[in-house]
């Protein structure tokens, strides 16, 4: 079974009176260890799907199955934990809490999670050396470049090892030199297993996943590999040694 | 995640919050000081008053009964007392002799007088009729000097014994013993000086006063006094079978036909304290209403200010619902930041209240005391005033939408 199933997953907003439709059926399936770009202009529905696979909202129809777990008709708290274990997050505002240093801002999800102290300070450094930040672990945000805060929130994403990482347009606040850093740390998560799916409107960024999926009024218009799946294992790696990817 | 780690990492939060808005947060908790403080005075006041109290009314024995004419505590019409003929010295003779189960037997009649002592006067002294039996029933003891014989009271020999207050006037620089002095018009050798008594509910000085025999105080004070017999059980658990023996002597001895109501009245220090706890409780519950409105506005104050926090940290809400917080997480978290807000409240409104009790207790004849329960329930009230006041603010942050939350500024 896929890492990702979806199956005629709809997602409908009342506003008012009129009934908005955002997503109108959308059948997919992604394996473990794609990477994955979701593209579309605006009002496609392609920030909806992102969404619903973040577990962030919940459908109005169809069904949505997560590493082996139907997460389409779960509670607010199911779910709240379901993001904690599964999914990590990428953001384009990066999404840090401006008052806590990078150290806390990673340990959050491990702290949700229920991880004895000591433990999760381990981890968390860990993930912030691994992503190259080891002398900024007690930096705030406002102290730290973008491309630093960008990488802080994927240390954050990828510290409970979860099953995928969900990136919301990660390049968007970055100048195009730290957005490629961004991109080609991706690339290197990519190339150890873990499974990614970025939302963009950037072709450019698309263009470094292995498969692009088009949205266009709230149906996938297209589902194509870009041909780049086979030869990442030839690219330099752009930084340090990653983390480690959940074991299989 | 467990509650407790829940709790320390809500702490941290909070006080992090909190610290990033100091002015904000101080301002918002002077309504909470302010209704603490009304709180820890009332409470300081009414143990105070109950301290005086008891310490006052503990002089009259809690195993002694007053049988005289008129009740102590009567919401009755007065001219259904007026008419009782008097209590005399002889009917508390024939109860003295009559009466099995008491131990002690006095009557007792006290008025208004003057003392002179060469060329000192004192008007307006409390003037005791008293028996040889009247030392244990009320609970007296001598300074100096000796107390009243039975031969004193036989004889009506013109003895007297000084309260403490009067004593020390009238003989600052020697021994009153043996000294003569006038009581109104006529001498009396003091015999004895009483320990100090104190005050009676903090006005009336027990210390100024002269005890004579009572068989003087008919001859020397009032014609016709109206004597109270003081009874004294075994223990105070004996009082209520001794009520009732002297309630079926005292219808002998006076002649109440039966059926007739009693024409005389069984006081006991039982019937203060009854008044003064219903008083009392009258006075705490009006003072709760009061500290209760004060911290009515405070309470609302926080809220007002929780509403504030949480809309400002919306996106804050968001990211921790997407990294995985439940519900119940955001909503201790919020809830932790009102109770850390109150409970500061609380510690500045004691660290006010504590040196306010002292300079009262200090520079007025109020006996103002801060108990420990005091400061535990004002911090109690603070807490929960805060968990009280910020639940809908943080019902609010705990129920919003992630997605909603996420998108805020």
């Amino acid at each position: 079974m896929a890492l990702i199933q979806i199956r005629n997953l709809a997602r409908r907003y009342v506003m008012g009176s009129d009934t908005v439709h955002a997503l109108r059926g959308v059948s997919l399936d992604i394996e473990k260890g794609e990477y994955v770009a979701i593209m579309g202009p605006s009002g496609s529905g392609k920030s909806t799907l992102m969404n619903l696979l973040g577990c962030l909202d919940s459908p109005s129809d169809g069904s949505y199955n997560l590493n082996g777990k139907d997460v389409a008709r779960m509670s607010d708290n199911d779910l709240a934990e379901i993001r904690n274990r599964e999914i990590g997050f990428v953001f384009q505002s990066f999404n840090l809490l401006p008052r806590s240093d990078a150290l806390h801002n990673v340990e959050l999800p491990l702290i949700y999670s229920g991880m004895p102290r000591s433990d999760r300070r381990l981890r968390a450094r860990d993930a912030l050396v691994q992503v190259g930040l080891a002398d900024r672990l007690h930096h705030r945000p406002n102290e730290l470049s973008g491309g630093q805060r960008q990488r802080v929130a994927v240390a954050r994403a990828l510290v409970n090892r979860p099953s995928i990482v969900l990136a919301d347009e990660p390049t968007g606040n970055l100048d195009s030199r730290t957005g490629q850093e961004i991109l080609n740390l991706f690339e290197h998560l990519s190339s150890q297993g873990n499974t990614i799916i970025v939302v963009t409107h950037e072709e450019e960024v698309a263009q470094h996943s292995h498969r692009i999926l088009r949205i266009r009024d709230g149906l996938i218009a297209a589902d194509e590999p870009t041909g780049r799946g086979s030869s990442s294992g030839s690219l330099t790696p752009p930084c340090p040694p990653v983390l480690t990817p959940k074991g299989p | 995640m467990t509650l407790s780690d829940e709790i320390r990492e809500s702490a941290l939060i909070a006080w992090a919050a909190l610290r990033a808005n100091k002015l904000r947060s101080t301002l918002t908790t002077l309504g909470v000081v302010v209704g603490i403080v009304t709180v820890t005075l009332m409470g300081t006041a009414i143990n105070g008053i109950n301290t005086a109290f008891r310490q006052s009314i503990s002089s009259m024995g809690a195993d002694v009964l007053f049988v005289g004419r008129f009740p102590w505590m009567s919401f009755d019409d007065w001219r259904t007392y007026r008419n009782r003929p008097e209590i005399t010295l002889s009917q508390a003779r024939e109860l003295e002799r009559l009466l099995t189960s008491a131990i002690a037997v006095a009557p007792q009649v006290d008025g208004n007088g003057t003392v002179l002592y060469n060329r000192r006067r004192a008007s307006g002294v409390w003037i005791n009729g008293n028996t040889e039996q009247s030392l244990s029933i009320r609970g007296l003891s001598i300074a100096t000097g000796r107390w009243f014989t039975a031969s004193d009271i036989d004889s009506a020999r013109p003895v007297c014994i000084l309260g403490s207050y009067l004593a020390e006037g009238f003989f600052p620089h020697e021994s009153p013993l043996g000294k003569r002095i006038r009581v109104n018009d006529s001498n009396y050798e003091v015999i004895g000086v009483i320990e100090p008594l104190g005050s009676f509910l903090g006005n009336w000085n027990q210390d100024n006063q002269v005890v004579i025999p009572i068989t003087r105080f008919q001859a020397d004070l009032q014609r016709r006094p109206d004597y109270t017999i003081s009874v004294k059980a075994q223990s105070a658990a004996d009082l209520p079978d001794l009520i009732e023996e002297v309630r079926s002597v005292m219808r002998r001895i006076r002649k109440v036909p039966p059926g007739a109501p009693d024409d005389f009245a069984i006081n006991q220090q039982d019937v203060f304290i009854q008044f003064f706890l219903a008083f009392g409780g009258t006075i705490g519950l009006v003072g709760l209403f009061i500290t209760g409105l004060s911290l009515l506005v405070g309470g609302i104050g926080i809220m007002n200010i929780m509403f504030v926090s949480v809309t400002e940290r919306t996106k804050e809400i968001g990211i921790r619902k997407a990294l995985g917080a439940k519900k119940r997480t955001i909503l201790i978290q919020f809830l932790i930041e009102a109770a850390s807000l109150t409970l500061g409240a609380g510690l500045l409104a004691i660290a006010i209240t504590w040196p306010a009790t002292l300079a009262i207790d200090h520079y007025t004849s109020f006996a103002a005391r801060m108990s420990w329960w005091i400061v535990a329930i004002a911090l109690l009230v603070s807490i929960l005033t805060g968990i009280i006041a910020g639940f809908i603010p943080a019902l609010r942050a705990a129920r919003m939408n992630p997605v909603d939350a996420l998108r805020a500024d």
